[in-house]
């Protein structure tokens, strides 16, 4: 526990000890800040009953922001350490190999929530100009924070398999974005699906992640989506673990 | 139990892809012994350090620190070693007294414990003054002490140091070394390096190695002796050729033999005495007897510059 502590406190503080982390967050709140231009023009255009964050959502930043910040945030985390040489300090120091992969996991989730902040600010900036509470809905606002972290835990722990399997921070970073692009068409494929009921379609169905993080911008707890992410993302973690410890195969 | 066994190698062996770079090993490392890995590039030393050290597996054979095996026993050994791997990887980013508190929690230290410990070996490895310092902005020696303080942090019975002197200054170096010595009076230690005089200088024990083998393990003096069969005595004298010639043919304790014109009168003559006698009392004798003028006499003693060569010296370069 101490080991898994003071690890994920040290990968943190790497982000901020570099310029990466910085620039991560800097070009997230650049777009952040774009969607958020697109949606007080459409507010002042015309009213509309949509809650903040689904009108967030809908714009096509928020997708943006997640698939190409969650390769940057997570392809140091082992390519980085394999290449100076670090790794070798690491891992000969008394920590398990499952310390190490959560620590890093962990550090990444925290940081990309930290990256996630400023949404809050600007939804907070709209309910102070629009003057009506409903337009900053906590309920909303919780099921939107929820689907960021959970599709981030997704993102991030498929990050993290592929900075575990290069010693090439670029590699990792363009394997989990190959990757995460793949997922988020066949989420786009599987929201355009027509309702003809197949196996294929329902498989499809079920990887909508498009639908389902709408859902979570929209206040709406799916309780499947819930489970997948998580399964995906505890399936992705165990990948990382058993390249972790391929190192020690005979 | 273990014998006061430190270091137990038995047949290692480890191969990558099909090339062997470690076969068939065995040594073994007592408990307060200052052992020197000593070999050219690739002769397999960091290879064994980082079985030692819990970083690679082995493909055969058993190897255990401290009675424990380092495959079935891996986080208990590395509580008990400190590893400073070859070029010496550190975190750039971190201040150095930040990196060794960061280490110390790693390796299971508490809060109080570590910071103590952290003033210890920064003391100790003469740190204190740039405690507050971005590793990446020391000079190579500092970084080298701030390596050296990572793998003494946790008070480890056993330090492993991969090259520990390699891209340092001869001030540095001689520092690094007094540092070495000073260790062994409470650890084990065991280092690598392809210089030789660091090892001699340094250690109790050396062990060569050569393309994945050991071509010899002992002191560095008994490495010295058993070599000294193989001495040879310098002489110049001032005498004409063919009589030097003639009374080196004659003499029963030269073995081999080979006189070449020096400046003025002078012969260089190179004796290879039999069984490794010391002739140069015999020389001089032999000098006085003929009136010759003896202007130097020597007997070199092969250093163990000489023994490293010759037993790392590839084969064929030998039978040329």
């Amino acid at each position: 526990m101490q080991a898994y502590l003071t690890l994920t406190r040290r990968e943190l503080s790497g982000y901020f000890l570099s310029m990466t982390g910085y620039i991560i967050i800097a070009a997230a709140l650049f777009l952040m800040g774009l969607s958020f231009v697109v949606l007080l023009e459409k507010l002042q255009l015309e009213p509309t009953l949509m809650p903040v964050t689904e009108l967030f959502y809908i714009t096509p930043f928020f997708w943006l922001i997640l698939l190409l910040s969650t390769p940057v945030i997570t392809m140091r985390l082992f390519a980085l350490e394999k290449f100076s040489g670090t790794f070798e300090t690491l891992m000969t120091a008394p920590v398990s190999d499952r310390e190490v992969v959560l620590a890093k996991f962990t550090a990444a989730l925290v940081f990309y929530m930290i990256m996630w902040l400023p949404l809050l600010g600007c939804l907070l900036i709209v309910r102070h100009y629009t003057n009506d509470p409903s337009a900053f809905d906590l309920g909303a606002v919780g099921s939107t924070f929820l689907g960021i972290l959970l599709l981030g835990c997704l993102f991030l722990s498929l990050g993290c398999c592929a900075s575990a399997m290069t010693r090439s921070q670029v590699t990792a970073a363009m394997i989990s974005l190959v990757f995460g692009a793949t997922l988020f068409l066949v989420g786009v494929l599987s929201s355009q699906l027509p309702l003809r009921p197949s196996w294929q379609t329902q498989v499809l169905a079920a990887l909508s992640f498009f639908e389902q993080m709408h859902d979570f911008a929209r206040g709406v707890i799916d309780t499947r989506a819930v489970v997948l992410y998580l399964s995906a993302t505890l399936f992705f973690l165990f990948l990382t673990l058993r390249i972790v410890e391929s190192r020690r195969w005979k | 139990m273990n014998d006061g066994l430190m270091i137990e190698v038995e047949n290692l062996t480890k191969r990558y892809s099909g090339h062997a770079a470690v076969s068939n090993i065995s040594f073994t490392v007592r408990r307060g012994e200052i052992v020197g890995l000593l070999g050219p590039n690739g002769a397999g030393k960091s290879t064994t350090m980082r079985i030692l050290a819990c970083y690679l597996p082995a493909t055969s054979g058993t190897v255990r620190v401290a009675g424990l095996d380092v495959y079935e026993h891996s986080e208990e050994v590395r509580r008990r070693i400190g590893y400073m791997p070859e070029n010496n990887p550190l975190h750039y980013d971190m201040r150095v007294r930040e990196y060794l508190k960061f280490r110390a929690r790693l390796k299971g230290l508490s809060r109080r414990r570590s910071r103590e410990r952290v003033d210890v070996v920064m003391e100790q490895c003469d740190l204190t003054h740039v405690s507050r310092r971005i590793i990446g902005q020391l000079s190579k020696g500092y970084r080298q002490r701030v390596g050296l303080a990572d793998a003494l942090v946790h008070e480890p019975e056993l330090i492993i140091l991969d090259e520990p002197t390699i891209g340092l200054d001869p001030h540095q170096i001689r520092a690094v070394r007094q540092l070495i010595k000073s260790l062994a009076r409470d650890h084990t230690v065991l280092i690598s390096t392809h210089i030789l005089p660091e090892a001699e200088m340094t250690c109790n024990r050396m062990v060569i190695m050569y393309e994945g083998s050991i071509l010899a393990a002992d002191s560095p003096d008994n490495l010295q002796r058993f070599m000294s069969g193989h001495s040879q005595i310098l002489a110049e004298i001032a005498a004409p050729l063919e009589e030097l010639n003639e009374c080196w043919a004659q003499m029963p304790e030269v073995e081999q033999f080979d006189v070449s014109p020096a400046e003025g009168a002078y012969h260089r003559c190179a004796l290879t005495p039999r069984d490794g006698l010391d002739l140069r009392p015999r020389i001089y004798e032999l000098a006085r007897q003929r009136g010759w003028l003896l202007r130097e006499l020597t007997r070199n003693r092969h250093s163990l510059e000489d023994i490293y060569v010759q037993v790392t010296r590839p084969e064929e370069e030998e039978e040329s």
